[in-house]
């Protein structure tokens, strides 16, 4: 009997997390436009998404700028990762407390920061003030799960290696970086998980001439439920599904 | 120079440059502006004044903040409640079926929450349905409303924020010894008071963690209010944005945004203060 309390209860709250995404699926295949009652199956709303210029534009936008900002994050974290772990230098402490700044703030504050930045700095939204936006908050979670992995490297490996008279790029590129891939690849599709997803930094500094796929979505979603969009929101949730899945399964496999 | 500090000196360099002018340059900027002022022609101009704190003591600010403090605070609030059993059965859960248990918490974490948002929006449109429903059963006499009200956001909140909760919770309550509970037992407490004096006391890192993970966001997403709320569904978020994109007083906007984060450290510093660099690392 408490067995049975418990796995209901466990149940309810999988139920609660899973049936809104069940349901827009199920809305997504329905023939009807207005109504929201069963009217029987259809891929016509999944068509007109195939259709729909635009809206190709906004998601080939998203899709260049997520791969950009994934590759850039993860190089820049990486480095900040390893001096962090392995040099002293002046300012360590900075650098370090920024890291865990940018983690902490509101992603709210660091989008209105980075439009004053902007602003002062005279540089057009578009594309590339996107790009540095989303490499920024990608970065403290890349520097966040190298810094974990490395935590893991026995220490003997670097003297060792030091002792064979290995310079210190030969130790980065051969014992370093090797130790590293696993928590590398997680870090890319996490980053790439997050620019891909990201809604508030983004409306901050996005501008007209370059839609992406979220902002385009939020606009749409403004104006109220329809058919077309049910269809669109249930391809994103399984792209970035598979890109979850994926990592959480390297991750696990390499840990 | 040695020609080993060549790659010292590059990524030490990049990593400064980059997080210097981006974070660091960028956090100044928010603050200074918030000392500034703003005419017609220019959205930031001198003189350095106090104004937009000053203005911030009004009724109307101070309304918004508490509005936005007690839905964000009832939202954690039902998180937590929903979240803790649920996080202590899933750390209680046999080996076999743990790891995919734990995805299926993970996967909502990672995938859009604007897209799981209107799924809400969705869901309670589909109310429509269970309306007729109960109406022709003759339970309700009048539809139910709850799209575009302040429950619509509350469980918009709860649904997007719930594994914030449960993962932290879930990370401590997994180390939780169980033979402490059989000591408990054994020595004749009743499970009331091993619940209140040894399982939750222990755990109050991995509650102080799950409540600010949840407390802060809730106060931020501003689409939330704004796909599923009222005209008055006001979030100190969407006060922010306001500033920023119909109102054009940045100054003001950037003064809110300086209250939020020295909130957020504040809550931050707190919970740093009562937990152990053990605990820190269940910090997601």
């Amino acid at each position: 009997m408490k067995t049975l309390l418990k796995s209901s209860y466990l149940a309810a709250i999988y139920l609660f997390l899973y049936l809104p995404i069940i349901v827009l699926m199920g809305l997504s295949f329905n023939d009807s436009r207005h109504s929201l009652l069963w009217h029987g199956f259809t891929l016509h709303w999944y068509r007109a998404l195939f259709h729909d210029h635009d809206l190709w534009i906004a998601a080939g936008h998203s899709l260049l700028l997520g791969l950009l900002a994934a590759i850039i994050a993860t190089c820049i974290g990486a480095l900040a990762a390893v001096s962090l772990y392995r040099y002293r230098f002046l300012g360590k402490n900075i650098l370090n407390g920024l890291v865990f700044l940018l983690i902490v703030v509101p992603d709210i504050v660091l989008g209105i920061a980075l439009l004053l930045l902007y602003n002062q700095l005279h540089l057009t939204l578009g594309f590339f003030s996107l790009l540095f936006a989303h490499i920024t908050f990608c970065i403290p979670f890349v520097v966040v799960i190298l810094t974990g992995r490395l935590s893991t490297i026995d220490r003997n490996m670097f003297l060792a290696a030091k002792d064979l008279g290995a310079t210190e790029f030969t130790i980065i590129r051969r014992v370093v970086l090797p130790l590293l891939m696993p928590g590398i690849f997680v870090a890319l599709l996490l980053s790439f998980a997050l620019s891909f997803d990201d809604v508030v930094v983004s409306y901050f500094v996005s501008g007209p001439e370059y839609e992406i796929l979220p902002l385009r979505v939020y606009a749409m979603a403004r104006l109220g439920v329809k058919p077309e969009l049910n269809a669109l929101c249930s391809v994103i949730f399984l792209v970035t599904l598979f890109a979850a899945v994926g990592s959480q399964l390297l991750g696990r496999k390499k840990a | 120079m040695k020609p080993d500090t060549y790659f010292k000196r590059f990524s030490v360099t990049v990593v400064s440059l980059w997080l210097g002018l981006f974070a660091l340059g960028a956090f100044l900027l928010v603050i200074s502006v918030s000392f500034l002022s703003h005419s017609n022609d220019e959205l930031i101009t001198g003189p350095i004044t106090l104004a937009n704190y000053a203005a911030l003591a009004d009724m109307i600010y101070v309304k918004i903040f508490l509005r936005s403090l007690l839905l964000a605070g009832s939202c954690t609030v039902m998180s937590l409640v929903l979240g803790y059993p649920f996080a202590y059965l899933l750390a209680r859960a046999p080996e076999k079926i743990k790891n995919t248990l734990l995805l299926l918490v993970i996967i909502p974490f990672w995938t859009s929450s604007l897209v799981r948002s209107y799924a809400i929006v969705a869901l309670l449109k589909a109310q429509g349905i269970l309306n007729t429903v109960l109406l022709s059963l003759g339970i309700i006499h009048q539809p139910l409303q709850l799209l575009f009200t302040d429950t619509a956001v509350m469980i918009g909140l709860v649904y997007n924020l719930l594994p914030f909760m449960i993962l932290p919770l879930y990370a401590n309550l997994e180390r939780f010894d169980m033979n402490l509970v059989d000591a408990a037992k054994d020595l004749g407490a009743s499970s009331w008071r091993i619940l209140t004096r040894i399982i939750i006391p222990i755990s109050m890192p991995g509650i102080m963690a799950g409540c600010i993970l949840v407390l802060l966001p809730a106060m931020t997403l501003f689409y939330i209010p704004d796909l599923l709320g009222g005209a008055k569904s006001i979030l100190l978020g969407n006060l922010i944005q306001m500033q920023f994109l119909s109102a054009h007083n940045w100054p003001l906007g950037a003064a809110l945004s300086v209250v939020l984060t020295a909130f957020t450290g504040i809550l931050v510093l707190v919970y740093r203060r009562y937990s152990t660099e053990q605990d820190r690392q269940d910090f997601v």
